[in-house]
């Protein structure tokens, strides 16, 4: 099928032609053919004086490109694990903070922000940390004789996210106003950072986690065949589900450590996706999940930054896109999102 | 060769239910069935002999302790067939049945052009090819089931386990499941062990038949010797008789 491959090809590379779209954006003035030269000239001569203003450098390459290269990474590492854990939960209404990793990292960032704003980094390090922990705790919870059901790792995500966001709230409640702003602007979500630092301290381990979910794109096929099922067709299912959780984690993480909490995206691309593409196979889910998930955070942070004078947290702008479109996918398929 | 053989076999559900095999063995291209009423422990017996259960006891799958092979070794060597039902995503009929290579690669493998070939032979083989293209949770019950077997064919395996093959299917699928289970045994050499409920079913496509009830194995041989009034009642608790026609024996209820 020569056009379903067009099409595969069209998706894949929809993102550089964003990528390039979205460095026109922002409140400082430069015009789209100036920042296309920019770039030509950046490629062609990287050492060469430059005509522009030197202000131009910093806001194209400085400014612009860390929080769309940000963008790119954040929508892939969120829809990619999304795909990923309805495949190995078997469950459409699954996503990435089902294992109360976003209540973690909230509570780590809170923990950041309030006792330890005068140390670089911490919130990053504190709310990547904190994720890990609330994983790992539901993980432990939910193991009883060396077998993980679904259905308790679910339900232990729960707890743990019940638990994470009441111990958030009593840290909310003894900081004091100034710094409990911050806290809620974090936990909103916003790309709004500054240089290349965010970007490189979360990019090499959601691309780490990205290459072990591709590697691994058509054994989650089988695993979302459910436990009995899989470990029957010679899969080691503890261990193959766990590394999928693992490498999810691990992008999520890293991801929200740097940006706070960005939500439908896990649940709407790969949705999308797979109606799109009518199939589950997640050999083509996942990597036009990560495509298409780039593309949407990009589109959302470009409205974020140009819709009104001042910016919108772009968390705010995935869920007033995600919210309606999954309420729309559900009135329409009668609730089977899948078929 | 044999293909499996069971010796003093004893799994426990808490205190309650026990299921036992103290002996049971089956050849290749010889089909066993596990027969008797619902909760005589056949689907247990079935996860036991695949490892999906650890029983007490020994299972020698190919002349070797089950206890010595990797899960990846044993699904080379055992198709599993469970019951048909409704998978959570629409699949194709091929890439369901293509899963059934799965055990041959490592975890960050994809499948290969071999591995797609094995995929389309087990569907001819099974002669479903033409129901390739379609999607596994829009076909019929007794479709699915062929699939499953199909899918089974793929791990090449040595042994055949089907768990109720023929529940939920009309009359006709039925025939045709248990038909393609005889003839994969008999053409390809592979060992079968199935559960059934129907007397009738087991004595037309069994060369070994094992009567199962509350968890033991009552009577076990060949279907003539197995198979007569005196045992069927006893097992299922109904009153049957047993009447000859063209050369075969029916069991039908006493109504």
């Amino acid at each position: 099928m020569p056009k379903r491959k067009l099409l595969l090809s069209l998706l894949i590379l929809l993102p550089f032609p964003i990528l390039i779209a979205s460095l026109f954006i922002g409140t400082y003035p430069i015009d789209p053919l100036t920042v296309l030269s920019m770039i030509a000239k950046r490629i062609s001569d990287p050492y060469g004086a430059s005509p522009w203003p030197e202000v131009y450098d910093t806001i194209v390459f400085n400014v612009r490109l860390p929080r769309v290269l940000l963008a790119l990474v954040g929508g892939l590492a969120l829809s990619v694990s999304g795909a990923s854990l309805q495949g190995v939960f078997r469950n459409p209404l699954v996503d990435s903070y089902i294992l109360g990793v976003s209540a973690g990292a909230g509570l780590g960032a809170a923990l950041g922000i309030a006792y330890l704003s005068d140390v670089p980094g911490s919130v990053q390090a504190l709310s990547f940390t904190m994720g890990f922990i609330a994983f790992f705790t539901t993980y432990t919870v939910a193991k009883s004789k060396g077998e993980t059901p679904t259905i308790s790792l679910v339900l232990a995500g729960v707890i743990v996210t019940a638990l994470f966001s009441a111990l958030l709230s009593i840290i909310k409640f003894f900081t004091e106003a100034e710094k409990l702003a911050g806290v809620v602007y974090w936990m909103m979500g916003s790309l709004a950072v500054t240089g290349w630092g965010p970007l490189s301290q979360a990019a090499p381990l959601v691309l780490l986690g990205f290459a072990v979910i591709f590697l691994m794109r058509w054994r989650i096929n089988v695993l979302s065949l459910g436990d009995e099922e899989a470990k029957a067709l010679g899969v080691n299912v503890e261990r193959d589900r766990f590394i999928v959780l693992l490498a999810s984690t691990l992008m999520v993480s890293a991801f929200v450590s740097v940006a706070g909490i960005i939500g439908w995206i896990g649940l709407v691309v790969p949705h999308t996706v797979r109606m799109l593409l009518a199939t589950p196979d997640n050999r083509v889910v996942i990597p036009v999940s990560a495509s298409l998930g780039a593309v949407f955070l990009m589109v959302a942070d470009d409205l974020a930054r140009s819709v009104v004078s001042f910016e919108l947290p772009v968390g705010v702008i995935t869920t007033l896109v995600g919210a309606p479109f999954f309420l729309y996918l559900l009135k329409m398929r009668g609730g089977s999102a899948w078929k | 060769m044999e293909v499996v053989r069971i010796s003093r076999l004893e799994f426990s559900y808490g205190e309650l239910f026990s299921v036992r095999a103290d002996s049971l063995a089956v050849e290749e291209g010889e089909v066993l069935t596990l027969l008797g009423p619902n909760g005589s422990g056949k689907t247990t017996l079935l996860k036991c002999i695949n490892a999906l259960l650890k029983a007490s006891g020994a299972i020698s799958i190919c002349g070797r302790d089950i206890r010595s092979y990797t899960r990846n070794e044993l699904s080379r060597a055992i198709g599993y067939v469970p019951q048909a039902h409704a998978p959570s995503f629409p699949f194709t009929v091929f890439d369901v049945v293509l899963m059934g290579r799965v055990s041959y690669l490592n975890i960050f493998q994809q499948p290969s052009k071999a591995d797609y070939m094995k995929a389309e032979e087990a569907l001819s083989t099974v002669g479903i090819s033409s129901m390739r293209d379609r999607v596994y949770t829009n076909i019929s019950g007794g479709e699915r089931q062929l699939v499953l077997i199909a899918r089974a064919i793929a791990q090449e395996p040595r042994l055949l386990l089907l768990d109720e093959p023929t529940a939920h299917l009309d009359f006709r699928n039925q025939i045709t499941t248990l038909e393609t289970v005889k003839r994969l045994s008999r053409e390809r050499r592979i060992g079968v062990v199935m559960s059934l409920h129907d007397p009738n079913h087991a004595l037309l496509y069994s060369d070994q038949i094992a009567l199962m009830k509350g968890g033991k194995i009552l009577h076990k041989g060949p279907p003539g010797e197995v198979v007569n009034e005196e045992t069927i009642e006893e097992v299922y608790g109904l009153p049957v008789e047993m009447i000859g026609h063209s050369g075969r024996k029916f069991i039908l209820p006493k109504v």
